[in-house]
């Protein structure tokens, strides 16, 4: 780890904690229909979408009609997404022809993008047309983040009303999220990234010629040893709307880039500077939701709590990450290669205007984040450092998560935590005031349980079953793109460790089973639980009262999540990247 | 944990009676059978593994079995005793609660009974069983016989010796009509006769209760247990398939090795050690003491000589905000003294003593006895009502007054506002001197009487002193910490009621009490989301201990108190609901302490057992093998502590975790410390000690 690589982690985290306060404050202003300054421009807009609609937004919903709402919504842009991508050859602004997409893949993309997940199984600039990219894609990086903000609103209000029995409406949640808080976030950050040079066109992909050839030598196939020298005159510069999709991508922490290698490739993420901003945006909002948190339960210690306890696995992780990046490869340095090489730390798979420290910055950040786009390629980092990026997401995406589901995820977790503590001062668990009864842990136990069984399960079947064997490394390797895989769909995440190769019948299917499973499982529970809460009566809070939001209580929240993380996986972390980390070592 | 084996908790009785030992030794085995199993769903997951290892073992024996038998049989042996030790500690539990009924039952003798055919002591009478008795009989019961059940007197007074129930010896004197008529079955007459209404049908009288209780034969959970059973389900079912799945992942391992390299010895994983692993990482060591916790918060209940009717009134206990306390008897001694004249309006001391003396002659309260004492320094001696000829009008609640008519003299003494209504009855302006002077006594915390004669005369004040108990500021004191409100109830108006919540220290106070607005503080707490609990024993405290959320009645009070309380208690004593709060909370940390602790534990064995487990395909995992075990006996190690460590906590579960009444921040620290920290570090070292010592062996 070098000095400057820590004083960019540092600047990062300073910028981000200072940024929490004012956008939760407008957040929770938005959520509490409180003018917020940007309602009196928007306000009309909003009006007029209701009328359009047919929506009435005074009306409340009790919390089964807020989750049929979700997933009649979410029903909708599935088929929608699957419609757009199966009919896109026939579609205008598709100007390179691309076909239509297999319908295993196109199952699967539009589960991804519904789920909030954006796992990609294909090739951005090669496979989606422009239509597909702004209409399905663009739309569903929108709305999928806007929902799950919405459940969050939900959950909420569920702790603070008192003997309710309503949590809101899900439409006014949906429309508010995107029309206050993503679209204009979303404008900014995209004209910051034109500033730096991003993409953002509706032009056809150019063919441009080189300024200096480029030659070398290939083999004729069938012919053996024979080789011929190929000049290369001409490139294609892939364009299209790229800017505008990836701002929405990373704020949204959606994480399905335009270009396959997503915020590696120059057109998407080209300057140290427009990579700052990216990596700034996927931990923004769901940091900043836990201000919003404290301000709409009217006790805003609560939400720095979680907060904290949140940054605290983040830092711990993310310097983890950066320090075994920084150390060399010791099977390269065994080669004799160039000691200054590898004095920078493994560079394998980064781009170098990145370096180790931003590889390792976004690379935690974004699995943090349910986000799952990369700068650098994970499955070249070094075994120890690959493992904190999948720990994270086996954790449940709940250490910042997904907008809005990151924190009602941790939100599980604190009922769990508090349930444990709070029978440690001997009193019936309450949070909030609200007693966690056998209704609220059952829920809180499904969700909890549905993403760990799915990644445990989907790994089984594919290192069983002669489909699932896609990977490109044997022994542990494999096994940890395999783990990864099905780690990163079922917590929604959507980051990949590359290497798999994943456009397959069989994991289109498996993993789109998995990430719609564990997002709709997910919602339900936690509106079931938002619903009970807010049904409940507040109890006062006394000295016999259980505190959570002392360090005490976040240092066991903070092992409650690791815990149930790291006892859940440790065996089979132990036969992916920690065996690959003690082999590498003993080289 | 080892040194806390010789404190026995109940001086009585010692925590490990070579008797009740025996006896649960026995039932551990008998327990066995799957039905008693499945009710509790992770000791069933054992019992499921440790059948499958004995079938694993067999095939050993037949030669064809993945591992070395020796291996696989002391596994499954141990996976047995793991089973064994969960239930011996039910066992146990349940063994101290049968001692407790088989003594309660010895009181439960069956009696006869004299059926009353009319409510009359010549009445026509037959001899029944007593058990035959039903709801609503009417019996007789005589000098030296037992009370056939529970009831309530309908004529007569008697002492009574309620020693079988409450274990104190000295009688106590039940009589028809006010709070003392109800009587216990299983107690007896000392002397006189009382006829009295069977209160409950057989098998639902207060003993039956009890014994029920404690033997644990209602196994109502609580809410609290089904939440915390989810919990552990959970955990269970995530260990399940984190163990299951780990099949697959290592034959993928190994095959991948052989891949690699044709020589490799790389093999998957054995079915026993994935069996090991997942009894040892499920929360083994919480589940098996689930029900000996909850048998021993009944049993720590019911030896604080109180009775509930469910075990979710207990742990309502632990959750109460607020206590209601009546001030006599809780919080004052029993008793006011009068302690000064004060004549007003030109009245003489000795006119207004004597006056005094007169009301009070006929009223047998301690107030009034101690009335007539105070007249005799003013060298009055005490007078005969008979032959005075006076006749003695009562206390009434509805005029709030007591009082003599002695020579066509009326003399009426008691509250204020309740004599001045009486003077302007009678024509005359009620004194601003004993306005002022009420107010004085009423800031002293003391009670003012109010003397008057018929004329509307106010002679003056009879100052009543009421003396706080000893040490109950402390104990509020404490109270406060626990973050529990107390609030004083009583009849005095609010001046006096003011001085006297000051000194007790409570929180707040009710003035000038009527069953309505008791009624009415307690539903405006709930209201607000508190928890309420008070105790009462008069049949006008019935709907305030019906409202409240944990109601204690006095074993002394009406029967309609004691139907509409949730509690019981035996001793009558009004500060015995600070004892309820403690164990109830006690209960639920002994549960939440154990459970963080059987997590904590889950970390070492991961150390334990995964490097040797896979050693064959990954012979580098060695390096996590911190504890550097035996790789042979590694494995074995980690079991054999996940089932001592039952036994090891039978004590602690048993007595339940201490409870101090400080901060939950504070108390949720130190258990976190303790149990957490602990859990981390115990099973390192405790595993490493029985793998040496299998070693040595």
């Amino acid at each position: 780890m070098t000095l400057p690589g820590i004083v960019q982690l540092a600047l990062y985290l300073a910028v981000l904690l200072a940024l929490v306060k004012p956008l939760g404050w407008f957040m929770a202003r938005v959520y509490t229909g409180k003018p917020c300054g940007l309602d009196r421009v928007l306000g009309p807009f909003e009006r007029l979408f209701y009328r359009v609609s047919g929506v009435d937004s005074k009306a409340e919903m009790s919390w089964k009609e807020y989750a049929k709402a979700v997933l009649v919504f979410s029903a909708l842009g599935l088929f929608s997404v699957y419609g757009l991508q199966r009919g896109q050859a026939l579609l205008p602004l598709n100007p390179q022809a691309l076909g239509a997409i297999t319908p295993d893949s196109s199952f699967n993309t539009s589960v991804s993008f519904v789920t909030n997940t954006n796992w990609q199984g294909y090739g951005g600039e090669v496979t989606m047309s422009y239509l597909s990219q702004m209409l399905a894609l663009g739309t569903q990086n929108f709305v999928s983040a806007a929902t799950g903000m919405a459940v969050l609103v939900a959950l909420i209000r569920g702790l603070s009303r008192r003997s309710a029995f309503t949590i809101g409406n899900f439409w006014v949640d949906l429309t508010r999220s995107t029309l206050y808080i993503l679209l204009p976030l979303s404008c900014i950050l995209a004209l910051a990234l034109v500033s730096q040079g991003v993409v953002q066109s509706l032009k056809p992909s150019q063919t441009v010629s080189l300024v200096q050839p480029i030659l070398f030598e290939q083999s004729r196939g069938d012919q053996g040893e024979a080789t011929h020298t190929v000049r290369v005159t001409e490139q294609v510069l892939p364009l299209g709307p790229a800017a505008s999709q990836i701002a929405i991508k990373q704020l949204g922490t959606n994480g399905g880039g335009f270009f396959n290698v997503n915020s590696a490739h120059p057109f998407e993420n080209p300057t140290p500077f427009s990579n700052f901003l990216e990596v700034l945006a996927i931990l923004l909002i769901p940091a900043a939701l836990c201000w919003t948190f404290g301000e709409m339960i009217g006790d805003r210690r609560q939400g720095w709590a979680v907060l904290a306890a949140m940054t605290a696995i983040f830092t711990v992780l993310l310097l983890a990450c950066t320090w075994a990046e920084s150390a060399a490869n010791p099977a390269i340095t065994a080669f004799g290669v160039d000691s200054t090489f590898g004095a920078a730390g493994n560079m394998e798979g980064k781009e170098v205007r990145f370096g180790i420290a931003n590889s390792a910055l976004w690379a935690t950040a974004t699995t943090a984040a349910s986000n799952g786009s990369v700068n650098a390629m994970h499955d070249s980092f070094t075994p120890l450092s690959g493992l904190v990026p999948m720990w994270l997401m086996q954790l449940g995406e709940v250490v910042f998560g997904g907008v809005g589901c990151g924190l009602y995820g941790m939100l599980m977790f604190v009922i769990v935590a508090v349930f444990i503590a709070g029978l440690m001062v001997g009193r019936t668990p309450e949070y909030l005031g609200k007693k966690i009864e056998p209704f609220e842990m059952k829920m809180a136990a499904l969700a909890v349980l549905m993403p760990c069984a799915l990644v445990l399960l989907g790994t089984a079947v594919a290192v069983v079953v002669p489909q699932g064997q896609t990977t490109s490394n044997p022994g542990a390797h494999g096994f940890s793109q395999i783990l990864y895989a099905f780690s990163s769909a079922s917590n929604n995440n959507g980051s990949a460790f590359a290497g798999l190769s994943a456009n397959t019948p069989f994991y289109n299917t498996a993993l789109g089973v998995c990430m719609f499973l564990s997002r709709f499982w997910l919602i339900v529970p936690v509106l079931a639980i938002a619903g009970s809460l807010a049904s409940k009566k507040g109890v006062p809070a006394t000295a016999g009262t259980l505190p959570t939001h002392t360090p005490v209580f976040i240092g066991m929240l903070i092992c409650v999540v690791i815990i149930v993380g790291a006892l859940t996986f440790v065996p089979a972390l132990a036969l992916g990247p920690i065996v690959e980390q003690l082999q590498l070592q003993g080289h | 944990m080892a040194t806390s084996l010789h404190t026995p908790a109940v001086p009585s009785r010692s925590l490990f009676d070579p008797a009740i030992v025996r006896v649960a030794l026995v039932s551990a085995l008998l327990k066995l059978n799957p039905r008693d199993q499945i009710r509790n769903p992770v000791l069933f997951v054992v019992f499921v593994v440790s059948l499958l290892a004995t079938l694993l073992f067999a095939h050993a024996l037949l030669g064809r079995g993945e591992a070395r038998a020796g291996f696989i049989g002391w596994i499954a042996l141990w996976l047995w005793f793991t089973v064994l030790f969960a239930n011996f500690a039910e066992a146990m539990a349940e063994g101290r609660g049968k001692a407790q009924a088989a003594s309660l039952r010895r009181a439960r003798r069956d009696v006869k009974a004299r059926k009353l055919h009319e409510p009359r002591r010549d009445g026509r009478s037959e001899l029944v069983e007593g058990s035959a008795l039903r709801k609503g009989d009417i019996v007789l019961v005589e000098a030296g016989e037992v009370i056939p059940g529970d009831g309530e007197i309908i004529e007569g007074v008697a002492s009574v010796n309620e020693s079988a129930i409450t274990g104190e010896s000295a009688p106590v004197i039940r009589e028809a009509g006010g709070d003392r008529s109800a009587v216990t079955g299983g107690t007896t007459v000392l002397s006189d006769w009382i006829i009295l209404r069977i209160a409950a049908n057989p098998g639902q009288t207060f003993l039956d209760r009890m014994i029920a209780l404690v033997e644990g034969a209602k196994r109502q959970k609580t809410p609290n247990e089904i939440a915390l059973d989810i919990l552990l389900a959970k955990l269970t079912i995530i260990f399940l398939l984190a163990c299951a799945t780990l099949l697959p992942y290592s034959i993928y391992a190994a095959a991948q090795a052989k891949a690699a390299d044709p020589n490799s010895v790389a093999a998957p994983v054995t079915v026993t050690v994935l069996l090991a692993l997942l009894v040892c990482l499920i929360p083994t060591t919480i589940g098996g003491l689930l029900s000996a916790i909850r048998i021993a918060g009944m049993d720590r209940l019911v030896q604080a000589n109180v009775i509930a009717t469910s075990g979710r009134a207990v742990e309502a206990a632990g959750d109460v905000d607020v206590l209601l306390l009546d001030k006599t008897g809780t919080i004052t001694l029993g008793n006011r003294q009068a302690s000064q004249f004060h004549p007003v309006d030109g009245a003489s001391a000795e006119e207004l003593a004597d006056a005094a003396q007169l009301a009070s002659l006929a009223d047998e309260t301690p107030e009034g006895r101690s009335i007539v004492v105070l007249a005799k320094k003013y060298s009055l001696r005490e007078r005969n009502m008979h032959d005075l000829g006076a006749s003695f009008t009562p206390f009434s609640a509805q005029t709030r007054m007591s009082g003599v008519s002695v020579n066509g003299r009326e003399i009426r003494k008691g509250a204020a506002d309740a004599i001045d209504a009486y003077v302007t009855r009678m024509g005359a302006r009620p004194s601003e001197q004993a306005r002022v002077i009420v107010n004085e006594v009423s800031k002293r915390g003391s009670t003012p009487l109010v003397v008057a004669d018929g004329k509307g005369r106010t002679l003056g004040i009879i100052e009543l002193k009421d003396i706080v108990k000893g040490g109950i500021a402390e104990r509020f004191a404490e109270m406060r910490r626990m973050g529990i409100k107390t609030v004083m109830i009583t009849g005095d108006n609010p001046v006096t009621a003011a001085a006297i919540a000051a000194e007790a220290g409570v929180d707040d106070f009710l003035a000038q009490a009527t069953p309505e607005n008791k009624l009415d503080l307690i539903r405006k707490y709930q209201q607000g989301g508190r928890l309420v609990a008070m105790t009462g024993d008069g049949t006008n405290d019935a709907p305030a201990l019906a409202q409240a959320d944990v109601a204690v009645a006095m074993n002394t009070g009406t029967q309609a108190a004691k139907e509409a309380g949730n509690m019981v208690d035996l001793d009558s004593n009004p500060t015995k609901l600070i004892e309820v709060v403690q164990i109830g909370k006690q209960l639920l940390m002994t549960r939440g302490s154990l459970t963080t602790f059987s997590i904590a534990n889950d970390v070492a064995k991961y150390f334990a057992i995964i490097p040797v487990a896979f050693a064959a395909t990954y012979p580098q995992l060695d390096a996590l093998n911190i504890m550097r075990l035996n790789p042979a006996t590694g494995i074995l190690s980690a079991v054999i502590f996940n089932a001592l460590i039952i036994v090891a906590l039978i004590p602690l579960a048993l007595r339940g975790v201490k409870y101090r009444p400080v901060e939950a921040s504070v108390l949720l620290r130190n258990n976190l410390l303790v149990y957490g920290v602990g859990g981390l570090i115990v099973p390192f070292i405790g595993i490493k000690l029985i793998d040496l010592a299998l070693n040595v062996l």
